[in-house]
């Protein structure tokens, strides 16, 4: 099972990438586990430098930017 | 082939809005030309096509130039550097690199414990803002473009110094201290992109700041166009004019508490200038609200202490005060307008 984690403070955006990610995961009808990383320790451990950023099972997928329900899909499978 | 056509067909548009306008104005709605609504309208109907046309092709380069700059891209640019080259190199990086005050703070996190120096991260920090592609635009739409050169020119300087003054006066010890402890993450490795691939981020930054700003951008020239056709010219020399020195100070402190985008408040600047207030009046007001935010100052509480938040937003406040006085002692009034 994979873990898709979304890296954010709280914004509007990391809300917005978090249900983005939600939709584009059960669309693609794969098992998954959505996890919010909100503290910002564990944010800067990813490398991260600009929120929201998605990953994957620790690896970072994008960051900086809301993409598309289609790019997150390609980034998922 | 079909971006040459493109470009044609948005010169060909650019270069004729003049005649367009006064032909809408005085032609088709005919109304009597010399009287106030006229003027209005014909402003209105020649700088809104006139400045969105500008906004689009403006915000699509800045877009493609910004896929060039990822922060971690700009972070292993800066880290390591010396001061003062650093800080040019900094305030540069912050025009270009995207950067969304919701990131300051891992932005700040990610640069210092990277060893990118205190005074170059705010170099960084200070340019970012101040130095924002919508406010050129409009400026150089509406101003032409010396206005729009200073305003980049004298927000770079104030980004350097501001940063450079901060570095000198050593307060590392005034960031949060738990800062400086974490360790820093593994440097992410850049996507590859195509040209086509910048090309679209360049259309999607487009869709989003052009789509977000448009209703000021339309509304703020309303209200330009109603105080070009009815308030008498020179209406704010005698309070916003060169002579007076504390509208400096006036402006700014008034600009800070202020939080816009720059495309609602050039209009106003616009209208200000047009009425005879003095150009480093104008300016300082305008940095004022788009470089210096209280959001921004809550958010980067969590890492800076109150004292160094203090001294960065005091430090830039100077240096903003300082190039409205210079521009209101060298540039004399009226003569930089269109």
């Amino acid at each position: 099972m994979k873990t898709i984690q979304i890296l954010g403070t709280g914004c509007t955006k990391c809300k917005n990438l978090a249900e983005i990610a939600d939709r584009a995961a059960r669309e693609l009808g794969q098992p998954y586990h959505l996890v919010k990383i909100t503290e910002i320790r564990e944010i800067m451990a990813f490398g991260v430098l600009s929120t929201p950023a998605l990953a994957v099972d620790g690896v970072v997928k994008s960051a900086g930017k809301v993409p598309t329900l289609a790019e997150v899909k390609a980034l998922l499978s | 082939m079909l971006g040459v056509l493109a470009l044609t067909a948005w010169l060909l548009v650019y270069t004729h809005l003049g005649e367009a306008a006064r032909w809408l104005t005085l032609g088709a709605l005919g109304l009597a030309p010399g009287t106030p609504l006229a003027a209005a309208v014909e402003f209105f109907t020649f700088e809104v096509p006139k400045v969105l046309l500008l906004l689009v092709v403006v915000v699509l380069v800045v877009g493609i130039i910004r896929t060039f700059f990822t922060p971690e891209r700009t972070r292993s640019l800066l880290a390591g550097r010396r001061e003062s080259v650093g800080n040019v190199l900094a305030a540069l990086l912050g025009v270009v690199t995207p950067f969304c005050s919701c990131s300051a703070v891992p932005l700040f996190i990610g640069f210092v414990t990277a060893g990118v120096p205190l005074g170059v991260t705010f170099s960084f920090l200070i340019a970012a803002p101040l130095i924002n592609e919508v406010a050129l635009v409009l400026l150089w739409g509406l101003f032409g473009w010396k206005i729009a050169l200073l305003y980049m020119g004298t927000g770079l300087a104030i980004a350097m110094i501001a940063g450079w003054i901060i570095g000198r006066l050593h307060l590392e010890s005034w960031v949060e201290p738990w800062v400086y402890a974490i360790p820093g993450g593994p440097n992410l490795a850049s996507e590859t992109l195509t040209w086509g691939d910048r090309l679209a981020a360049g259309w999607t930054a487009v869709g989003e700041i052009v789509g977000k700003v448009w209703p000021y951008v339309v509304l703020g020239i309303a209200v330009g166009a109603g105080i070009h056709g009815w308030v008498p010219e020179g209406f704010l020399a005698s309070f916003m004019g060169r002579d007076t020195w504390w509208a400096v100070p006036a402006a700014v402190l008034l600009g800070v508490p202020m939080y816009s985008n720059a495309a609602g408040i050039i209009p106003i600047v616009q209208a200000l200038l047009e009425k005879g207030a003095a150009l480093g009046t104008v300016l300082a007001f305008m940095m004022a609200v788009i470089g210096l935010s209280l959001p921004e100052a809550v958010i980067l509480r969590k890492v800076l202490t109150m004292r160094l938040i203090l001294v960065f937003f005091g430090v830039v406040t100077l240096g903003i005060l300082c190039v409205g006085y210079l521009f209101n002692l060298v540039i004399p009034t009226g003569v930089l307008h269109p």
